[in-house]
């Protein structure tokens, strides 16, 4: 029987859940020699400021056992590029759900890029990064407190028609009041976890291996971690999760959704297999046969 | 972009802590001196970028250093151990969404129809079918390049002066062959600490390229820097291009008035262009070394 891998996304279709998350697939655009994006069920920009950024100083990556951290700082062309150019772009060569990941540093600032993002056509979501652990004064500031996160969902709700998505980030207490914060807030759906802020030492330099000391560790190892919140957020509120955190395999694709996530990011692993999403996408059916599963959006949240 | 298996010929210790490996795959090879390639080992998360020493009609020579866990792993592999390596070029490169276009914009008017039909992504699939093992018969008509933007031998007019500092020596030496086969005059500058960290040297010297040792304890050509050797030698060159430890290149870049090209060092996280892991802020803004580079002009390059 074929395999149905279609999800519902807040009334968009995607043929297939999986999306490469923000910051591992630049703005798709990269990798449009090397890939045929068309397979993806949809593409998470770069994550995209006011005004152009550099970026955090170099080195600005460490690898871990089975993850690495980034400290890029949200480098990117500022949001006018995004929706005059690099949005529109991948729109003439993708047909797939593109979603806009948005950041900023003051609630300010996320809702002036917000609605701008809303006036481009080829944006189908926006997706708001309140998680970022690269910068200062911005990012996971506003995403690690449950009023503040609040406060950037209410002003980016009232400028834009699109779907909003809070992107959630781990290093919190207790992540179910935050999420319950943004969905009470009007957002329509949530992306978990961001990264996990981690540091790694050189011991025979004696420094941070990382310039900015730290940064955010993703890969296989966080998995265990981003599932059980998943779990516990998608339990918690009646909005859709998007899954994300140490994705790697049609596997982990599987347990997200059981554990109640409707589309699924793959971040680090993209970085060292730059197939990765088509490759799991490709694995899916096979597997689903195995398991009994006809239908993708079946099995989402299954697991009580 | 592609995934390949490469079957190590040969791995061995040809300097203190350097490793000459010789990599054999089942497709023509068309590297460009100063690219690179990016190697997954077994057990580590990210991959190695090392740079391209020499090429084969199927395969590389790559020099490293083992200075971690992961290339001490690298050197206690053997003739007959595979490793996978992301390529540049393969199946369908230069347009690999944009063939499909078409597809995907009516793809785009019937989004809501739920899943595509899959036949319509077979025009154009890599990556994804170049590392398919049992695919690895099938071909673009271009081989496998390299990783990253490299030298320039083409804007030498007569001779060049190739500056390297320990391992920097490798890549240069596949642009001393492209130099040498284009009729341009080549001489080399090496630099190491040391007499027993030399490498290369032999291997510039048996294509006819007259070599200058620098040494900073002396224990072997000059003692110094590779800027004292240039300063004893007096090449001439119109055009030079360097590959090394920083430091050495702000010096060389900034002694010598003629052109130049430097291949820059970042640690990497994709290797290719869209993580954004190993931006440089250079004169024209900011550029990714993956991808960008390695090799900059030396204008380009905020000293």
């Amino acid at each position: 029987m074929v395999k149905d891998l279609s999800v519902s996304l807040c009334g968009l279709t995607l043929k297939n859940p999986v999306v490469p998350a923000s910051g591992t697939f630049g703005f798709g655009l990269e990798l449009a020699d090397t890939l045929d994006l068309n397979v993806l069920g949809g593409i998470s920009l770069k994550g995209t400021t006011r005004e152009a950024r550099f970026g955090n100083p170099t080195p600005r990556i460490a690898e871990c056992t089975a993850g690495m951290i980034n400290s890029v700082g949200l480098q990117n062309p500022g949001i006018e590029a995004l929706v005059s150019d690099k949005a529109p772009a991948l729109r003439r060569i993708y047909g797939g759900c593109i979603i806009a990941n948005i950041s900023g540093y003051s609630v300010g600032e996320y809702a002036f890029n917000c609605e701008r993002a809303d006036a481009c056509a080829a944006i189908d979501i926006l997706e708001v990064n309140v998680s970022c652990p690269n910068v200062h004064g911005g990012g996971m500031a506003f995403g690690t407190d449950p009023q503040s996160a609040a406060a950037v969902t209410r002003a980016v709700r009232a400028v834009t028609h699109k779907p909003v998505f809070i992107k959630l980030s781990p290093n919190v207490t207790d992540i179910v009041s935050i999420a319950r914060a943004c969905e009470d807030a009007g957002a329509d759906g949530l992306t978990l976890i961001n990264t996990v802020l981690g540091m790694r030492i050189d011991i025979k330099k004696r420094k941070p291996v990382i310039a900015n000391k730290m940064g955010g560790f993703s890969g296989p190892a966080v998995f265990p971690l981003a599932l059980r919140m998943v779990y516990q957020v998608a339990h918690a509120c009646r909005i859709p999760v998007m899954g994300c955190g140490g994705v790697a395999r049609a596997e982990d694709v599987l347990e997200m959704m059981m554990a109640g996530a409707t589309a699924v990011q793959v971040g680090a692993e993209n970085l060292r297999n730059p197939a990765a999403c088509p490759e799991i996408i490709e694995a899916l059916p096979a597997l689903m046969e195995r398991l009994g599963i006809d239908r993708l959006q079946d099995i989402i949240g299954i697991v009580e | 972009m592609q995934k390949r298996i490469f079957t190590i010929e040969s791995n061995e210790a040809v300097a203190r802590d350097t490793f000459r490996v010789v990599l054999r795959t089942d497709g023509p090879v068309a590297i460009r001196s100063g690219q690179f390639v990016d190697i997954a080992i077994p057990g580590f998360y990210l991959r190695r970028p090392i740079s391209v020493s020499d090429t084969l009609p199927d395969g590389v020579v790559l020099y490293y250093k083992v200075v971690g866990e992961g290339t001490a792993v690298m050197a206690r592999m053997v003739p007959g151990d595979t490793l996978e390596l992301l390529c540049g070029g393969g199946f369908g490169e230069a347009g690999a969404t944009s063939v499909a276009a078409t597809e995907c914009q009516q793809d785009a008017k019937h989004r809501s129809n739920g899943v595509a039909d899959r036949n319509e992504v077979q025009v154009a699939f890599p990556l994804h079918r170049g590392m398919s093992r049992q695919r690895q018969g099938v071909w673009g008509t271009d081989g496998i390049r390299g990783l990253g933007h490299g030298f320039h031998p083409e804007k030498c007019r007569e001779a060049a002066l190739l500056i390297g500092g320990g391992l920097g020596a490798a890549p240069l030496y596949l642009l001393a062959r492209e130099l040498l086969a284009a009729g341009r005059k080549v001489t080399a500058v090496l630099g190491f600490n040391r007499a027993d960290e030399i490498c290369l040297a032999d291997a510039y010297r048996a294509i006819g390229v007259p070599v200058h040792i620098a040494t900073l304890d002396g224990s072997a050509g000059v003692k110094g820097f590779v800027t004292d050797a240039i300063a004893a030698a007096r090449p001439a060159f119109d055009r030079f291009y360097t590959c090394g430890p920083l430091p050495m290149m702000k010096a060389v870049c900034t002694m010598l008035d003629a052109p130049g090209e430097a291949s820059m060092e970042e640690r990497m996280g994709c290797g290719a262009g869209f993580c954004y892991g190993c931006t440089l802020q250079t004169k024209s803004g900011p550029r990714r070394v993956c991808a960008d580079g390695p090799v900059f002009d030396k204008e380009e390059i905020l000293w």
